[in-house]
């Protein structure tokens, strides 16, 4: 469960994180908002499950810290928060999926992501509110609000660009090309994943492959893009085997926190 | 005769003004009334969009979750802010792109607080504090300025301007209660934001001169130096409450006065700032620039889609 919960909330912040990228920085003001927004609900939403997974954590210390091996984590004194849990865990105690990390790209990497990864949390989310876990079913059901938003956003931008210049679907031709490899990762299950479906916590993920595929076959077809063949995939980032970009987000993300030991914000 | 007619005109609106009635888009004005508000008001919707830039470089390196969401949404608010003034300054017949054009060909100014470098955290709450007080000093009477749709944009903004200062105030105070190494940081960042800050109310009332005409057409409805003035007398005893202290040696009340004396303020780093030569001028248009080229081809996307649709949409004719 506590690993459970710590996917989720890796998941929400390192997205978020990417996005928060281009604030100040999008193709128009209007963009710039509504990116921003975006990874505002995720920072919420990662919040949400770091206080519960630190909730978890400070029950059986003991029990969840063996996992934990960053130095500074385990330097903290008195009960663990949701920082604590954000800014001092390594990157390989990180277990979001390797998707969720990439660089943000351009335009077209940045909504392609967002659309593969919001398709999958709004499945998942609309499960996850009946779990039989009362506190990550109330987060899911209220974060189940923001990604059908995410979802309708990002799936219009899909298809706008599929349909849009010939550059625009150039464009996502290449970002579909470079994303792809990554989205296998996201329906297999982890061993956290398997225990979670094996106590009826939630489904194993392999279960949302075949609904996914379909909404994201009827977005592309709307835009004018193939969707890709199945075929080999990069995995690890729910083992902690990440790619080379989370480390440096973390260390850019992680440093005052790491070089103030204990300070409060 | 027209010219008389001219003159009637120019009566009757200055009449309106002095009556605080309202001038609205599609109301007569002088063009020279139009003219200062397409540059005040497009000069201010640029500084919340060049003003991101400063603030959004801390964006992935704040220190909590809670500090990262809330920095990203007052950075959020300045774009929303930049809407609504770019919005009111096309009901004076000016388009955004042609702003944003001047802006980055540097036709048009934006506020030269924004032209330093953000280098600690504290940075962010001395902006919230400081730049932001500053701001809300300047922007509040013009809640009440003649010109409607610019009034009405800054009856919001302000709402939104005041809860920035009380956070920044708010990180500001957070490190002061701090570790040394917190509290130093705080002094240094008040040390670096404050003289530019004070600076933001423009050049001295006799080094000014639109103030007098400004004041008559109730564009401004205080002088640079009196908003300075209430300024330095509000952050004089703010700064107290952070135990911190104002870089002005020659800071101090003057009971006869009722107000703080100040120091000089260095009208030659002023001038140059604002000529071009701050810190980070250049960055700044630059990095616009950059985001504004970047995303043309998604502007033009999403034109070519919309265009498309409306094709489909619309009925053959036969």
């Amino acid at each position: 469960m506590f690993h459970l919960t710590l996917h989720l909330a890796d998941d929400a912040l390192i997205i978020g994180h990417r996005n928060s990228e281009w604030t100040g920085h999008g193709p128009n003001l209007e963009q710039d908002i509504a990116i921003s927004n975006i990874a505002l609900d995720q920072i919420g939403q990662a919040r949400n499950f770091y206080q519960y997974a630190a909730e978890l954590c400070n029950n059986n210390r003991e029990a969840y810290t063996k996992f934990i091996s960053s130095p500074a984590f385990h330097q903290v004194s008195g009960p663990i928060d949701e920082d604590d849990l954000a800014y001092l865990r390594d990157a390989m105690e990180f277990r979001n999926h390797l998707l969720a990390e990439l660089k943000k790209g351009d335009w077209a990497v940045t909504i392609t992501r967002q659309f593969f990864i919001s398709l999958y949390q709004q499945l998942l989310y609309t499960d996850l509110q009946y779990s039989a876990d009362k506190r990550l079913a109330a987060i899911a059901e209220k974060s189940l609000k923001e990604v059908n938003y995410h979802v309708r956003w990002s799936g219009e931008w899909v298809i706008r660009l599929g349909d849009g210049t010939e550059e625009s679907h150039r464009r996502m031709e290449t970002a579909i090309d470079q994303l792809w490899p990554y989205v296998g990762e996201l329906f297999v299950p982890a061993d956290f994943q398997l225990e979670a479906a094996a106590s009826g916590l939630l489904k194993n993920p392999e279960y949302y492959r075949q609904p996914w595929l379909e909404k994201t076959g009827a977005a592309f077809e709307q835009a004018g893009l193939m969707l890709p063949a199945p075929n080999w995939y990069q995995k690890g980032g729910k083992q902690g085997i990440h790619t080379e970009h989370l480390g440096h987000l973390l260390a850019e993300m992680q440093y005052l926190q790491r070089s103030h030991p204990g300070a409060q914000w | 005769m027209e010219k008389q007619a001219t003159i009637n005109l120019e009566q009757q609106f200055q009449d309106r003004v002095d009556q605080d009635i309202r001038i609205e888009p599609k109301d007569w004005m002088p063009e020279k009334y139009r003219q200062t508000l397409i540059r005040q008001i497009s000069q201010h919707a640029h500084s919340e969009i060049v003003g991101m830039l400063p603030e959004g470089n801390w964006i992935t390196r704040a220190p909590s979750l809670r500090r990262k969401a809330t920095l990203i949404a007052k950075v959020q608010d300045e774009a929303g802010h930049g809407l609504y003034l770019y919005s009111a300054a096309e009901t004076l017949g000016i388009s955004r792109a042609e702003m944003i054009d001047q802006l980055h060909t540097g036709k048009a100014k934006y506020s030269s607080i924004f032209n330093y470098p953000t280098l600690t955290w504290a940075d962010i709450g001395a902006i919230g504090w400081l730049v932001d007080g500053a701001a809300i000093m300047n922007q509040v009477p013009l809640c009440r300025t003649s010109y409607g749709p610019y009034a009405r944009a800054m009856v919001r903004i302000c709402k939104e301007e005041s809860f920035h200062q009380r956070q920044g105030f708010e990180i500001l105070l957070t490190l002061s209660r701090g570790t040394e190494a917190q509290k130093a940081m705080c002094q240094d960042a008040i040390n670096r934001w404050w003289w530019p800050s004070i600076m933001m109310f423009g050049p001295a009332d006799d080094a000014s001169p639109h103030t007098a005409q400004s004041m008559k057409w109730k564009i401004k409805r205080f002088t640079n130096d009196e908003l300075r003035q209430k300024f330095v007398d509000i952050c004089a005893e703010q700064v107290k409450i952070l135990g911190m202290e104002l870089p002005d040696p020659e800071l101090k009340w003057n009971a006869e006065r009722g107000h703080y004396d100040f120091g000089k303020i260095n009208w030659e780093e002023f001038w140059q700032v604002i000529s071009g030569n701050g810190p980070c001028n250049k960055e700044r248009i630059a990095a616009r620039v950059k985001a504004h080229e970047e995303g043309a081809w998604v502007r033009e996307a999403a034109i070519s889609f919309a265009n498309k649709r409306a094709q489909k949409q619309r009925p053959a004719v036969a």
